[in-house]
């Protein structure tokens, strides 16, 4: 049995906005072990970035704020611990990597200074220490001419390599746990392509936990072990990934899989689409979210919030209705 | 598949190279060639899919043929017209027929403008005059793209991303175009958006007899809305095939390469399946390489692809290729 590496329990955060409190994610909870990779996939909105930046405490607060939950590192409560202490994770033990390279790279400092610069303040590195590392690292991720290339600015790497020096910055301190925020959005398919083999092998060389958020089922499918499906700030559907596409139960899991074209489809088929659109999260939802959405909409669905309930195979469902016969759940 | 060889639009030899300016006297110091010689015909009816990386030349070539940049060299027929050798009045006559679809729905919709006035432009900018006519047609063009017409007095910023696209696309309807240009329309949309649009793209085809080119870098979703796909690299066309034509036998190997590269929704997909991925980035189109585009990421390029670009042809019935190292053996053209 491999122990929890990450254990989050209901963990709750609201934003304060000139139109209203927006209840971005409204309880969730799940477990992250060693050397995993979990999937986080959701629509805009969703709650599956602001999920991972409150465990890291990086949202800003206020506007935002954690309600409520916990967030176990190794037993130690992530929520709960001051600045000081959330630094030391941050960066040294979990890791994170955004969507947007370019702005997240200093366009005025050089590659080689802002990979030294952790590497010198978080481990004490020499800059003779730091520059030998921060090679090795870009060695790593796949740059060619890395000792070379420390001198360039950003803007002289294509998107492509300037992901690679982000996951580069972020191994710099060998991270338990690697959060990827939507890492290849941006970037191109065949670019993309190389991003996800190269986590991969990382992955295996360093044998870190990987949270991967992203919308693109397809970059799921080829990278996790395990996929949390979001909606409306709740976590509505998990299960390790082949049961996940094999056996979908969540109604909107089950539409999001169908509104996807299948690439080995000769003939045409009419795409299976979901009507009318994500909730806004001005009230913390006391129905099912999804049930505005949902085919199989059932009286209960309206007035109580199903709750995540295991239905065997590791696989969890958030839903009155058991989807496979149409009919309520006992 | 109908027979459609009615051809709409044709495309020859179109360049589209930008000049880079340079010091006080902005000389011309070099150009970014992002269309390079292209050419290929769209048959009425049909959808003509254009995929490739970002950076392709894939938008500049639908803003070329719709003559919304002047090209370098070439030629773009539409009904057998050049539309480069119209009159300006012409031509703006000629833009009733021919719309365009923009990727991203936020920066395309004037936010001061209510709905009404949005879709109603096209309509006002071609004469209709009364407001009882504009309204009514505004209503029309509400309910064919499934919007409230109840709605037209509000703003864009009150809509959805998925609403605020069908409001574009209402408004490329409004002067009943035979030919729209759709420039990554699904690209920004969230993923259970995307199919209500690629649907609602497929049934005002229908109803409408509309031909478009659908421009986008999601190659699964064009095969599904395609007819015929072609595939660009750097300011060319290196593939034009049938929609499974290309997927089921692709020749280019940056086509395959590409197709390789596509996630698939399918975690038993990647057991004992390796891909091929390309090395590298694509090249500035300011300085592409000699010969073959493909050729510095190719990997079964050799001298051969350095020296001359390799010729844009026919190697299967309806399937065009520009590479050297392609060969289809005789009896596999007859089978086809």
């Amino acid at each position: 049995m491999p122990h929890d590496l990450l254990n989050v329990q209901n963990l709750e955060t609201r934003f304060k906005t000139p139109e209203g409190t927006v209840h971005a994610v409204n309880g969730v909870s799940f477990k992250l072990n060693e050397g995993e990779t979990l999937g986080v996939v959701g629509e805009s909105g969703c709650g599956k970035s602001v999920t991972m930046l409150s465990l890291l405490k990086l949202i800003p607060q206020p506007p935002g704020e954690i309600v409520a939950g916990k967030a176990l590192f190794k037993g130690d409560d992530l929520i709960a611990m001051s600045p000081e202490e959330m630094r030391h994770v941050r960066g040294g033990q979990i890791a994170m990597v955004f969507q947007d390279p370019m702005t997240s790279l200093n366009p005025v400092m050089t590659i080689g200074k802002q990979m030294e610069e952790p590497l010198k303040l978080h481990l004490g590195f020499t800059p003779a220490q730091a520059r030998t590392r921060s090679i090795e690292l870009l060695e790593q991720v796949g740059i060619p001419r890395a000792g070379e290339r420390l001198k360039d600015y950003p803007h002289q790497y294509s998107g492509g390599m300037r992901q690679r020096v982000m996951i580069a910055m972020a191994l710099a301190c060998a991270p338990q746990i690697l959060i990827a925020d939507e890492p290849t959005t941006a970037l191109d398919v065949t670019i993309q392509a190389q991003i996800v083999d190269l986590v991969i092998r990382l992955r295996e060389e360093l044998g870190m936990a990987i949270v991967w958020i992203t919308h693109d089922l397809g970059v799921v499918a080829s990278i996790a072990q395990r996929v949390a499906v979001m909606y409306g700030g709740f976590i509505i559907e998990e299960a390790p990934v082949k049961e996940l596409f094999r056996n979908p139960r969540h109604p909107y899991t089950i539409g999001l899989i169908g509104s996807l074209p299948q690439i080995e489809q000769e003939g045409r088929k009419r795409l299976f689409s979901i009507d009318g659109m994500p909730p806004m999260l001005y009230q913390k939802p006391r129905s099912c979210p999804f049930s505005p959405r949902c085919h199989w909409v059932k009286e209960r669905c309206r007035v109580e919030n199903p709750l995540l309930e295991d239905i065997g195979n590791e696989h969890r469902v958030a839903c009155w209705v058991d989807t496979s016969t149409g009919s309520e759940r006992a | 598949m109908t027979e459609k060889n009615d051809v709409l639009v044709k495309v020859k030899d179109l360049k589209m190279h930008f000049p880079i300016l340079r010091g006080v006297i902005q000389r011309q110091v070099g150009a970014v060639k992002a269309v390079d010689g292209i050419s290929f015909d769209i048959h009425r009816g049909e959808t003509l899919g254009l995929v490739g990386e970002s950076g392709c030349g894939k938008s500049t070539t639908g803003r070329t043929i719709l003559q919304l940049y002047e090209q370098t060299s070439g030629h773009v027929f539409f009904e057998d017209k050049e539309l480069n050798a119209l009159r300006p009045e012409e031509m703006r006559q000629m833009r009733k027929k021919v719309q365009m679809i923009f990727q991203d729905p936020y920066a395309s919709l004037n936010p001061r403008m209510t709905i009404r006035d949005i879709i109603a432009e096209p309509l006002v900018a071609f004469g209709a005059v009364s407001g009882k006519e504009i309204n009514d047609r505004v209503r029309e063009l509400m309910s064919l793209v499934r919007l409230d017409p109840d709605f037209m007095s509000r703003y864009p910023h009150e809509f959805s991303g998925g609403q605020r696209q069908r409001i574009g696309i209402a408004r490329a309807l409004a002067n009943n175009p035979s030919f729209i240009v759709c420039d990554e329309p699904i690209s920004a949309l969230d993923v259970s958006i995307q199919a209500q649009i690629i649907n609602l793209f497929e049934d005002l085809q229908k109803e409408l007899d509309l031909t478009y080119l659908f421009i986008a870098h999601d190659l699964s979703m064009v095969r599904h809305i395609s007819d015929r796909v072609a595939v660009m690299y750097l300011g060319i066309i290196v593939e034009l095939a049938d929609r499974n034509e290309i997927y089921r036998n692709p020749l280019h190997p940056y086509t395959k390469a590409l197709l390789s590269a596509i996630p698939v929704a399918d975690p038993e997909y990647y057991e004992g399946h390796t891909r091929t991925v390309l090395e590298g980035d694509v090249p500035s189109p300011a300085n592409p390489p000699s010969g073959c585009r493909f050729r510095t990421r190719c990997p079964i390029a050799d001298e051969q692809c350095a020296v001359a670009r390799p010729e844009f042809r026919e190697v299967l019935p309806g399937h065009y290729v520009e590479c050297f190292k392609v060969n289809v053996p005789e009896q596999e053209k007859e089978v086809i």
